[in-house]
């Protein structure tokens, strides 16, 4: 099945990335293409070549860079990056049309090559990279970027998302953050801080100082924001902070315990819980107008909401039917269906940025599980089982998705990733235990 | 405002102790439900000297009255609920009706009913779940007369809880809800 993919903006963020032209002309279509619909893919091999460049330090970030780009093809599990011991052509030759006949042996189907340079001695940098089909012989891509020094892990992330998205045909989720809570300290007595790194791992930052119990951090879609829930006596409170500046200011003002807070596509409606009274509902809140919209109203626990893509639905979790499972409804809480109907609890649902599935927690048989089902409940697969996991969030192409796992015998929270399939699970190194993973969209 | 918390130390202690009798429900076995209040369990000389966490007296069962030791020890400052259940068994209205009497007595404190719950569950389900509980032992406590202005509930969820265990008796220990008596400043 193919879907119709918008291609996304690669200038942007001070990242200029102009096309480059072909060194060969292109004599065929470009035949290097992985079907990622099937279940298990066998990952495709691709060698990434060290850019060039013309002095020891340009060498030097042009190695650091296609260090970049491997580690993500290789963790999305979609590639086999060739081990460079087995190349034959140097990097500084191909700063030419590679030989392709030396890279065939190795059964490279595709090749990133690229070069670092430095013009006119100034700050700042260029660095030109291409994907080539090896067996056709032909440029696939070719991309250049001007960037200030520092930049280059950024363009690294984009050059992955390039080839991501040329050779899978779904869209990269390389170049974004993941915001999360970094834990310490005893069980009963937890210290948490909001952190935020690069989906990487990378550039990783603390974001509160840990004197708040704060929880359930999320991203806003233009990735300058973040929203988060305040647990502190008498008023636990939703408040938002503004990245570029690090200050937090209250969300608003709401009658009970507000909290779960959420952005919908347009980064101003956010979705929060109330709970007052014994009674937990699902409200809209609409930033700019400062106008609350209460949703659902049954007396029951209404709460962890997500929207689907379009914004036209909520998928949300309910004990309205007497335990806890998964409901959607039209944004304005009208048309509610129930999509879970297996046994235990379900919880923390949210709806994949390609709308195509929802994740989510359910707990059964004594374990905690993440599954997958379509929107309207149908084809239900849990694709994790372990003693706690929950809190899944999607990567911005909707293929892979981030979630917490507590291994109570080490006491150990960590963050892990796996494929929407359940194929390919990795652990996301922190520097603290973690919890509550939030993932960006692709960074503007 | 801030929630005064002395006794919990000897509190836990109390529980460790009880733990240790077969015969003593778990749920049961909180300070304050049966007998801690009338009369003096084997334990009592050994809790009596660990619990002199600021108190004026460090005699079992003989906190100044009013205070939030005496609350505590004499009266039980928690009741317990069943798993994803808000629901207030016998055990716990007992307790809420001995806290009733003792907030009609002292009727210049306030206080705040924490709402926890087990770490089975999400952690947003918790937050709303632990909600529902303090909410039905303050409107248990209401309908026995005790001024709603005087309580203030809010919900930790599974964020806070005193067992850090991943067994049952564990999770019976930690789904509660909590009268603190507020210190006013």
């Amino acid at each position: 099945m193919k879907r119709d993919w918008s291609r996304r903006r690669l200038v942007g963020g001070g990242l200029a990335a102009l096309t480059v032209p072909a060194l060969a002309p292109a004599v065929v279509r470009a035949q290097v293409r992985l079907d990622i619909t099937r279940g298990v893919v066998e990952p495709i091999p691709i060698a990434v070549s060290p850019f060039a460049g013309d002095d020891p330090s340009l060498r030097d970030t042009g190695l650091a860079v296609a260090e970049l780009v491997t580690a993500n093809l290789e963790r999305s599990g979609l590639f086999r990056v060739i081990d460079r011991m087995a190349y034959i052509q140097d990097p500084e030759s191909l700063r030419e049309t590679p030989r392709f006949a030396e890279w065939r042996p190795i059964n490279a189907q595709a090749l990133v090559t690229g070069v670092v340079s430095r013009p006119g001695g100034g700050d700042r940098l260029v660095i030109e990279f291409r994907l080539w089909d090896v067996f056709s012989g032909s440029q696939m891509r070719g991309l250049r970027y001007d960037l200030a020094a520092d930049g280059w892990r950024r363009v690294g992330h984009q050059i992955a998302d390039v080839v991501y998205e040329r050779i899978t045909g779904e869209p990269g989720y390389f170049d974004t953050k993941i915001v999360y809570v970094s834990q310490s300290g005893p069980k009963t007595r937890r210290v948490k801080r909001i952190a935020i790194m690069d989906q990487d791992g990378a550039n990783h930052r603390f974001l509160t100082d840990g004197g708040d119990l704060v929880l359930t951090p999320q991203i806003a879609p233009d990735g300058r924001r973040i929203a988060y829930f305040v647990l502190r006596t008498p008023n636990p409170r939703i408040m938002l902070m503004d990245l570029a500046s690090g200050r937090s200011a209250e969300l608003g003002q709401f009658p009970g315990m507000s909290f779960t807070p959420r952005f919908a596509p347009d980064g101003n409606q956010m979705l929060l819980t109330i709970a007052a009274g014994g009674k937990s509902d699902i409200f809209a809140f609409d930033q700019a107008a400062r106008r609350t919209t209460q949703l659902t109203r049954t007396g029951a626990i209404d709460t962890s909401p997500s929207f689907s893509p379009d914004g036209a639905r909520i998928v949300f979790n309910s004990d309205r039917g007497g335990s806890p499972h998964l409901y959607t409804m039209n944004r304005d809480g009208s048309n509610v269906q129930r999509i879970s109907f297996e046994r235990g609890q379900y919880g923390s649902p949210a709806w994949s940025p390609r709308g195509d599935m929802i994740a989510f927690t359910r707990i059964t048989g004594g374990f905690f599980h993440i599954g997958v089902m379509e929107p309207n409940g149908a084809n239900e697969r849990l694709i994790t089982r372990s003693a706690f996991d929950e809190n899944p969030s999607w990567a911005p192409n909707g293929r892979h998705i981030i979630f917490t796992r507590e291994n109570p015998q080490q006491d150990r929270t960590r963050l892990f990733t796996i494929d929407s399939t359940g194929h390919n699970l990795r652990e996301v190194a922190t520097p603290l235990d973690a919890s509550d993973p939030a993932w960006s969209s692709l960074l503007p | 405002m801030t929630s005064l918390r002395l006794a919990l130390p000897a509190l836990l202690l109390l529980l460790a102790a009880c733990a240790s009798t077969p015969e003593d429900e778990v749920g049961g076995a909180a300070a304050g439900s049966g007998g801690f209040g009338n009369g003096a369990p084997g334990s009592a000389t050994e809790l009596g000297s660990d619990a002199d966490f600021g108190m004026e007296n460090d005699v079992f069962g003989s906190a100044v009255p009013g205070t939030p030791e005496d609350f505590e020890i004499n009266v039980g400052d928690r009741v317990f609920f069943a798993f994803d259940s808000s629901t207030l068994d016998a055990d716990a209205r007992s307790t809420l009706d001995r806290q009733a009497a003792w907030l009609q007595q002292f009727r210049e404190i306030t206080v705040t009913m924490e709402g926890h719950t087990d770490e089975r569950g999400t952690r947003e389900y918790n937050l709303a779940l632990g909600e529902r509980r303090a909410t039905a032992a303050t409107n248990y406590l209401v309908a026995l007369g005790v001024d709603p202005g005087r309580i203030l509930t809010i919900s930790y969820g599974e964020e806070r809880p005193v067992d850090p265990g991943n067994d049952e008796t564990a999770y019976r220990q930690n789904r509660r809800a909590v009268t603190v008596i507020n210190l006013v400043n």
